[in-house]
């Protein structure tokens, strides 16, 4: 009789299911992967078959090509594929585009690996689904009781009240590429900003992508074109790869006012090392409330917790008389947002 | 008080005083007393809440999460407030209380009702709002705001000028509602109704700003510019006050002072350490006094205070600002006389015939705590601010040494893509085998066009990265000399150097020096105040 922890377990090459033969996200080239969103350190290329929600397809081609990986297979919502006696099923998991949880079934026990998640609003992706299971492997970005991220509508507030304030300066707002960028656009959109929102080139593709599938960003520009000194006029927004707010890229910009949209700023130390003028506390990885929302709904009877703060949910877990561990899976950037 | 913490939140992370200035006049403009006006006194530093300590907050913080998940939270963001602030256990739903209901239940809070008084504050506020009322309460917001710029603020908002507000200072109180509504044209201009009030002081333009070829010798007093804290010691009725040169009331630091001021008067001078017959400290030793709320008897014995008076405002209860300079001089002259000898004497004077020669005495001051001389005009009032043409300050040539560029930081703002932070060194150790110790920092004194090619140097030599710092190759046959002007040199037992520079700028970058011909330490040693 297998149990659901039998299910899946931990190899260097990332989350493995021995009975399934096929891995969950992994992190060098496997014959079989099943992969949960389209960020590179979850979603990379060179494996023999990719199982994946479309719009996750899709983006991997967008970033790595046609020939990214032997062969693809779609995973559809509500459909279960059937590997090596294995029932697996995609859940929405509400972290970017496509993301998805991924549930696997055998003799009646059930294992979810969440993969990344949030349950905060985002016009941007389809909402988190809790599907009840026996073992659930939960992310843990943020996963201290320190971080509870707000109502990202209001820190787009602060940025909209920031350029009333301040409209000779270029405000230039770093987004990690997939996900984080168009959700700050989509955003700032809902709350009535009409202006062209000038983008860094990195984002270009995955801004028609999102619009492509339904996810409206209004007008756009690319921020940087190639005749020398052409730059948007001050105050206006600019969204780009938080690498390239305090690169050589933003001087051509007027006087900008730095950004940044993660979960990370919740600590103001983190948003001064930065050099951050204007932190914007958005999230698409759960916050510690959510987190333990989460764990209570899927109504598990064991939580292995990784990549993040294990220790803290751990000890949570605990307390409330959960079965946990940490599950130690290498090559994800901890900190990547 | 949410948007006292919005407020915080964005000053602390804006380093450009602009922006500042920005921050804080758009508070004053859109926030309603008497909310502005607590905001005002917490940013001027004039709230105190003696009943909250840190340690409290600790204890009523564990009684409410696990102490485990509470120890490693701390550990993670660092500091005790933030941790406290993020980690609270939010309520939910309840209405926030304003900046002034939070002053006013914090302000009656005894020692024995503050962690109920406190915990009821958590409670009911954001995140940002509970950090506020933490640094609120337990004092210091440490937002990189100073009440001189606050108060500068408060002049842009109201578009009068700054020492019309310190002025006025004294005689107000939080929530300052009679100083808004002068300032938004409402009211007229409050009275100052406070004993020994502040007197705006007279400022000087540095002699660069001077032609001399226009100027009369004979026209102008001269005495020397002593290095310590310009004061405004103010005595009437009984009250005794001593002022900053921007109106801060410094008098609880300076008992040894004020118990000397014994007179009807306000005096403008220097406020050094030492005895005046006998010895004038340096400003490290001056620095031993500053900052304090409350001294103790020991460094009122090895550090005592006098004040050197450079000019007399009030006489009885007549003022004497509109007298001429060499009139209120010499009845400054006569008064000083009368005072104790070892907490007052008057600035000498410099006798001189031309500017050649006085020129001359300046370069060769005949005590090390004088760092230039004063050009006062005999005829001219005492006026508050920086008017032109009256005084001048000619300032000692600052010290240079050459120093090799060992690591560069990131700047802020306009600056953040440039490294524009520079920590340099000089040789040490044997001169056969020298390494570069550092001895100071400078982030400015070059030019834009002198940054762009520092910080194309600092990129194109790079030998380490630690976040936003880069050190730089800097060895005997490879690195960058850059010329450092400073005002003078303290010893420093937080530095490995075992020295503080004072004013530390870039003054020519040397990129002809080949780096083993940089500075020793023991140049700057030699430099050194004795002691």
């Amino acid at each position: 009789m297998t149990s659901a922890r039998d299910l899946l377990r931990s190899r260097p090459e990332g989350l493995c299911c021995p009975e399934g033969q096929f891995f969950i996200d992994p992190v060098r080239p496997v014959e079989r992967a099943l992969i949960t969103h389209g960020h590179a350190d979850h979603a990379r290329a060179g494996h023999g078959a990719v199982l994946a929600t479309k719009e996750t397809l899709d983006i991997m081609r967008l970033r790595y090509g046609e020939g990214f990986a032997g062969t693809v297979q779609e995973a559809r919502p509500d459909e279960a594929i059937s590997i090596n006696g294995m029932r697996i099923t995609f859940h929405p998991a509400g972290h970017v585009l496509g993301s998805a949880q991924i549930a696997v079934e055998a003799n009646g026990a059930r294992i979810v690996a969440s993969g990344d998640y949030k349950r905060s609003r985002d016009p941007t992706c389809a909402p988190f689904e809790p599907i009840p299971c026996d073992v659930f492997i939960t992310e843990a970005t943020f996963a201290l009781p320190v971080f509870t991220h707000p109502d990202p509508t209001h820190e787009v507030g602060q940025l909209l009240t920031s350029l009333k304030q301040f409209p000779e300066r270029t405000h230039i707002v770093g987004a990690y590429t997939l996900g984080k960028a168009q959700r700050v656009i989509a955003l700032l959109r809902e709350a009535g900003y009409g202006e062209t929102i000038y983008i860094h080139g990195a984002l270009a593709k995955l801004c028609a992508y999102y619009e492509s599938t339904g996810v409206p960003l209004g007008p756009l520009q690319a921020a940087t074109v190639e005749e020398e000194g052409e730059a948007p006029p001050a105050g206006t927004v600019v969204v780009a790869p938080p690498a390239a707010i305090d690169d050589r890229w933003s001087r051509r910009f007027a006087d900008p006012l730095a950004c940044f949209a993660s979960g990370w700023m919740r600590i103001r130390q983190r948003a001064r090392q930065r050099g951050v003028e204007l932190p914007l506390i958005i999230s698409d990885h759960a916050d510690w409330n959510e987190l333990t929302d989460t764990i209570r709904e899927t109504g598990a009877g064991e939580v292995w917790v990784t990549h993040g703060r294990e220790e803290a949910l751990v000890r949570w877990c605990e307390l409330n008389g959960i079965m946990a561990k940490p599950l130690h899976l290498a090559g994800y950037e901890d900190e990547a947002e | 008080m949410e948007r006292f913490a919005e407020l915080l939140d964005r000053l602390v992370l804006t380093p450009a005083r602009n922006g500042k200035l920005r921050l804080l006049t758009d508070y004053f403009t859109t926030v309603p007393d008497p909310d502005r006006g607590y905001g005002l006194a917490a940013l001027t530093g004039g709230l105190d809440f003696p009943a909250v300590k840190p340690a409290m907050l600790r204890t009523l913080t564990t009684e409410r999460v696990d102490p485990v998940l509470f120890a490693y939270s701390y550990d993670y963001v660092g500091d005790l407030a933030e941790t406290v602030s993020l980690i609270w256990p939010a309520d939910g739903g309840m209405e926030a209380p304003a900046l002034s209901e939070v002053v006013e239940r914090l302000s009656h809070a005894s020692r024995s009702d503050a962690p109920a008084v406190m915990a009821r504050l958590l409670d009911q506020l954001s995140p940002s709002g509970r950090f506020a009322a933490i640094k609120l309460a337990t004092g210091g917001l440490r937002v990189g705001v100073s009440a001189r710029l606050t108060k500068q603020a408060l002049a842009a908002f109201g578009n009068v000028e700054v020492q019309e507000i310190e002025e006025l200072w004294h005689g107000l109180a939080a929530p300052y509602t009679e100083l808004f509504a002068w300032l938004e044209g409402k009211r007229p201009k409050p009275e100052n109704a406070a004993k020994a009030p502040f007197r705006p002081v007279m400022l000087a333009h540095p002699a660069a700003e001077a032609d001399f070829s226009t100027l009369d010798p004979e026209a102008y007093a001269a005495e020397w510019k002593w290095d310590g804290i310009r004061v405004q010691a103010v005595a009437e009725g009984g009250v005794r006050r001593l002022y900053s040169r921007t109106g801060d009331d410094i008098s609880g630091a300076f008992p040894d002072l004020i118990e000397a001021m014994d007179f009807d008067a306000a005096l403008d001078g220097e406020l050094l350490v030492g005895d005046p017959r006998e010895k004038t400290g340096t400003f490290s030793d001056l620095q031993q006094r500053l900052n304090r709320k409350t001294v103790s008897r020991t460094m009122l014995t090895n550090y005592p205070v006098f004040m050197r008076c450079y000019d007399l405002l009030l006489l009885g209860d007549r003022d004497a600002r509109t007298l001429p300079y060499a009139e209120r001089r010499s009845q400054l002259a006569a008064f000083v006389a009368d005072l104790p000898g070892d907490r007052f004497d008057l600035s000498p004077e410099i006798s001189f015939a031309s500017w050649q020669e006085l020129d001359d005495k300046r370069c060769h001051p005949p005590h090390p705590v004088i760092e230039g001389v004063m050009l006062k005009r005999k005829d001219s009032p005492y006026l508050p601010g920086r008017p032109k043409g009256p005084w001048f300050k000619w300032k000692r040539d600052p010290f240079t040494v050459d120093a090799v560029l060992m690591y560069a930081q990131r700047g802020h703002g306009k600056r953040s893509s440039f490294y524009s932070d520079y920590t340099f060194g000089v040789w040490s150790g044997p001169t056969e085998d020298p390494v570069l110790v550092p001895v100071g920092k400078a982030y400015f004194g070059f030019t834009d066009e002198e940054l762009r090619q520092i910080d194309k140097y600092v990129r194109d030599n790079t030998v380490e990265r630690f976040g936003p710092v880069r050190a730089v190759r800097a060895d005997k046959s490879h690195g960058l000399v850059l010329e450092v002007a400073f005002e003078g040199l303290n010893r420093s037992t937080r530095h490995k150097s075992g020295i503080a520079m004072r004013f530390p700028r870039i003054s020519r970058l040397r990129w002809d020096k080949p780096t083993h011909e940089a500075d020793r330490i023991e140049t700057l040693e030699g430099m050194l105040p004795p002691g």
